[in-house]
């Protein structure tokens, strides 16, 4: 636990853009509208899979209004690779995803874009371009993408991973990790157990759909104004993709209407900007709904075959997986990820698992919150729970044994440092949750969680005004409450009010280089930057207050707010810091503070959660009536934001467990391309989300500050999968739990029981 | 085509502006008059993003042609704060900031007008009421726990406290 005490860390002030947020004042994606504007639309591919033979834009190019129209012959191929994220990023497939040049991939894949001076009538020239295709077999599933006579989508892939891999492949790359000797555990386990699990494609879901505006000036230079988790991210995409110097592109991210992880990679921004060039006349871009769904960022369906060996008190002796995710149109699913998140609770002296990134004809996955570890944590918790019934253990007790804690290996490589896996299931197995008794038609389930969380680039600038408050910027869009956590740090190290600090988001011109929002790393990564930056003033003022004394500064000590000065000086009294503020003029002029950091590694982050389902057994209709979370946060800045977190990521887990699913009919055609069918939780869908939030401290950051956002959408898979065995006595293996196929399966059982 | 004159009280003033036949009310609203508080999530009536109050009744303004907003009274986002000296929040929007009922913000706006739609219609909701009647609005970072407490606090706040300040 964490030894320091804090003033303002872990209080829970309003956050600093709450009001305009509450008034409809801020400024969102969509929102801004420059003087002489165009209005950009995209025409997309109405199939999954085709050669495109021809376009002809003459009809658009034609239409009065219309002042710029281009195809993927106008954007030159890159072959350029840009560090981003959680991996490199090829950005020429981000530019093919962008803008179809030789084949379309998916149904919804961009193949022209139109600029006009109205909505209405670019949307008209779009309606008159006319493409030719020559259509493909859609390769629609990983079954079937790995089949030997599957349609291939990339005549130049080989199976990386595989030695010799001569002829092309829609599987992408093969991993592997191993420990130990996985069959001479297997033959020591008193049961094993193996299941084959499936998830489907899911969105992200953020409610505020991609949008920009991009100017072009006659000097080449360029600004973006877009919705972004990465301003820094989409300024370089730009950039690279256009063949432009980045310092000739200003991107202003807006304030964001959710991201979790699907705003990362650029969509429309080059686009508009390359239309913008031709037009000579600033380009506002929006996606709706429908355009969303089908051609931006799911997350991978997956096929998952998980084997468990554990002695008769429950202790796991060996594990093997094999793992494949469906990248979508381009390589790059996060199987690699959920292959090293797959174990990484427990400790298992054997093992050996096995990933594959499988190319279909579906959009190209992005992040997606945890990315990869929810669908593998669905597998291993359901294992888990079935060797618990097997053995008549309680399946907490199980979970207690097997533990991961301090000092073990995890199976991506590193050892642990304190984690606080094994306190929060010991705390779970005496929460109240877990001995309240259920109603008819309920049960219950428990699932862990895991997710590495991110470090990654940051810088932070801290400038004291004259009148001692403070402004603090990076260069991250706050989607949850980031501005608020940033300014407790600079309250909490320059001792001044946190109403006092007014926390920024700078563009790519005014803050210093800085890593997207996203890998729960902003107040772990950034925060430390800010942390720094703030220490930075702090140093500075000792100095200040030292020059005003005549003294050597290594003589002037800080204390709560006041640098002291050294005994028995004359004339000398500690000095705040609005009073050395007020005097900065006369002692060396402005005061700022920066800093900036990579950060290698991140706390690992962990949850437990407990849900208990009601089944109506006439129709198959779950409902979650009460749900308990657990998370190692390591260190909670502000909890108000901190419990949100947790409490967004269990409802999207739980959508994912219940309803949420990609419906395509056999052309590879999405059929639910909006809320209505893609059903997301509402309010009457959920209870109140109960959180307990249990601080080991992370000795990588000054505050212990782990991370938190996306850890609490692993374990919900699991835990109402498990919730839905144990009231319906069924282990389903395929996701969503939805009431059609829980009613199948409850009158298939129902059928067998009374042997008809 | 030519452009539709229309006039209506929007937030307690007459408001003009020029519309298309087939232009939807939320677009007016942003691109007329220029209030971007109102949100466009789906365009399709699902998300309750751009809902607002049309003479007295909630409805996604996606879902209203614009031309039907002549003579009509219309509460947005904008339009919940009392305006003028002495500004102060309405108590929904105080208590979604107290309970940190919102993350990216994006839905705020739609929960704040459709929770004040509640409350005129039924000032002491209970938890199931509030969710059910909140049902068309959608939220995908928060769970909606913490902003049926804002709303249920609010309630809370303004059957039992009349004539109270609301700060």
């Amino acid at each position: 636990m964490s030894e320091r005490t804090f003033k303002y860390v872990g209080t829970r002030p309003i956050r600093h853009d709450g009001v305009d947020k509450v008034t409809g004042r801020a400024n969102y994606g969509a929102d801004l509208s420059l003087p002489d504007m165009l209005h950009g639309v995209l025409v997309r591919s109405p199939y999954a899979h085709a050669r495109i033979v021809a376009i002809d834009t003459t009809a658009a190019e034609a239409l009065p209004g219309v002042k710029a129209v281009i195809t993927g012959k106008d954007i030159p191929e890159t072959r350029a690779k840009l560090p981003l994220g959680e991996g490199a990023i090829d950005l020429h497939d981000v530019s093919d995803n962008m803008i179809a040049r030789r084949k379309v991939l998916y149904e919804g894949h961009t193949v022209a874009a139109v600029a006009a001076t109205t909505l209405d009538i670019a949307r008209q020239a779009a309606s008159l371009i006319n493409v030719t295709y020559e259509r493909l077999e859609p390769v629609l599933s990983i079954d079937r993408a790995i089949a030997p006579d599957a349609s291939i989508l990339h005549e130049d892939m080989r199976t990386k991973g595989v030695p010799n891999a001569s002829k092309p492949s829609n599987i992408a790359m093969r991993m592997e990790g191993k420990r130990g000797d996985v069959d001479r555990g297997f033959a020591e386990a008193d049961v094993v157990i193996e299941r084959e699990v499936r998830t489907p494609t899911v969105h992200q879901g953020y409610i505020e759909p991609h949008a920009c505006v991009a100017r072009f000036g006659e000097d080449g230079r360029a600004i973006v104004w877009c919705t972004t988790q990465g301003p820094f991210a989409v300024r370089d995409q730009c950039a690279a993709i256009l063949g432009m110097d980045a310092a000739h592109v200003k991107v202003i991210p807006s304030e964001i209407g959710g991201g979790f992880g699907g705003k990362i990679v650029v969509y429309l921004e080059p686009l508009a900007l390359a239309l913008a060039r031709n037009a000579q006349r600033p380009v506002k871009m929006v996606m709706n709904r429908d355009e969303v769904f089908r051609a931006t960022g799911p997350t991978s369906a997956t096929k998952i075959r998980v084997k468990l060996g554990a002695k008769r008190d429950g202790t796991f002796v060996a594990a093997s997986a094999s793992l494949y995710y469906e990248a979508g149109a381009y390589r790059g699913s996060p199987a690699g990820a959920g292959m090293m998140c797959a174990l990484a609770p427990y400790r298992i002296p054997n093992f050996f698992l096995e990933a594959f990134d499988v190319v279909v004809n579906k959009p190209k996955v992005a992040a997606y919150r945890a990315p990869g570890s929810p669908m593998v944590s669905f597998a291993v918790e359901s294992v888990v729970d079935e060797i618990a019934r097997e053995l008549k253990l309680d399946p907490i007790d199980v979970r207690i044994r097997n533990a991961a804690v301090e000092g073990d290996l995890a199976p991506y490589g590193p050892a642990y440092g304190p984690i606080g896996l094994k306190t929060m299931l010991e705390q779970a197995r005496e929460h109240p949750h877990w001995k309240a008794p259920l109603g008819p038609n309920q049960g219950r389930g428990v699932a862990c969680g895991f997710w590495f969380n991110a470090g990654m680039n940051s810088s932070a600038t801290v400038t004291l005004n004259m009148d001692g408050s403070a402004a603090v910027v990076t260069g991250n869009p706050d989607i949850g409450g980031t501005r608020a956590a940033q300014a407790l740090m600079v309250a909490e190290e320059l001792s001044i009010p946190v109403e006092r600090v007014r926390p920024g988001v700078g563009d790519t011109d005014s803050s210093g280089m800085t890593d997207l929002t996203g890998g729960s790393r902003v107040c772990y990564a950034t925060g430390m930057a800010v942390i720094g930056a703030a220490q930075d003033v702090r140093e500075q003022l000792r100095a200040r207050a030292a020059k005003t004394w005549n003294v050597n500064v290594d003589a002037v000590r800080w204390d709560g707010g006041f640098a002291i000065p050294p005994e028995h000086t004359a004339n000398a009294q500690p000095l705040g810091v609005a009073e050395l503020a007020a005097k900065m003029a006369h002692t060396g002029g402005p005061i700022v503070g920066r800093a900036s950091l990579y950060a290698p590694m991140a706390g690992p982050g962990f949850g437990v959660h407990i849900c208990d389902l009601e089944v109506d057994p006439e129709t198959g209709q779950s409902r979650v009536v009460r749900y308990t979370a657990f998370q190692d946060v390591g260190k909670a800045v502000h909890p108000s934001y901190v419990e949100g977190q947790m409490q967004g990521g269990v409802a999207q887990g739980i959508g994912w467990a219940l309803n949420e699913e990609y419906i395509y009919n056999a052309d590879g055609v999405m059929e639910n391309p909006g809320f209505l069918d893609y059903r997301m939780p509402v309010a009457s869908d959920l209870p109140m989300i109960e959180t307990v939030i249990v601080e080991v401290a992370n000795p990588l950051h000054p505050y212990g500050v782990r991370g938190v956002g996306e850890v609490p959408i692993v374990p919900p898979l699991g835990a109402v999968a498990n919730a839905m065995r144990d009231v319906t006595g069924i282990r389903f293996t395929e996701l969503p739990l939805s009431p059609p196929r829980v009613l199948a399966a409850i009158t298939e059982r129902n059928r067998e029981t009374v042997g008809v | 085509m030519s452009k539709l004159h229309i006039e209506a009280v929007i937030n307690g003033e007459t408001r003009e502006f020029l519309c298309d036949a087939h232009e939807t009310l939320l677009s007016a609203l942003r691109n007329g008059v220029g209030l971007t508080g109102t949100k466009e999530g789906c365009a399709t009536g699902d998300c309750g993003a751009c809902s607002v109050i049309f003479d007295g009744r909630l409805v996604p303004s996606c879902l209203v042609l614009a031309p039907e907003a002549q003579g009509r009274t219309i509460t947005t986002v904008e339009g919940l704060a009392p305006s003028g000296e002495g500004a102060v929040l309405h108590p929904l929007q105080q208590k979604f900031l107290e309970h940190a009922a919102l993350q990216c913000g994006i839905c705020t706006p739609g929960f704040v007008v459709a929770a004040k739609a509640l409350l005129d219609a039924n000032p002491s909701p209970t938890e199931e009421q509030a969710r059910y009647w909140l049902a068309g609005n959608l939220c995908r970072c928060t769970g909606y726990d913490k902003i049926i407490r804002a709303v249920l606090d609010a309630a809370e706040e303004m059957s039992g406290a009349v004539g109270a300040p609301t700060l």
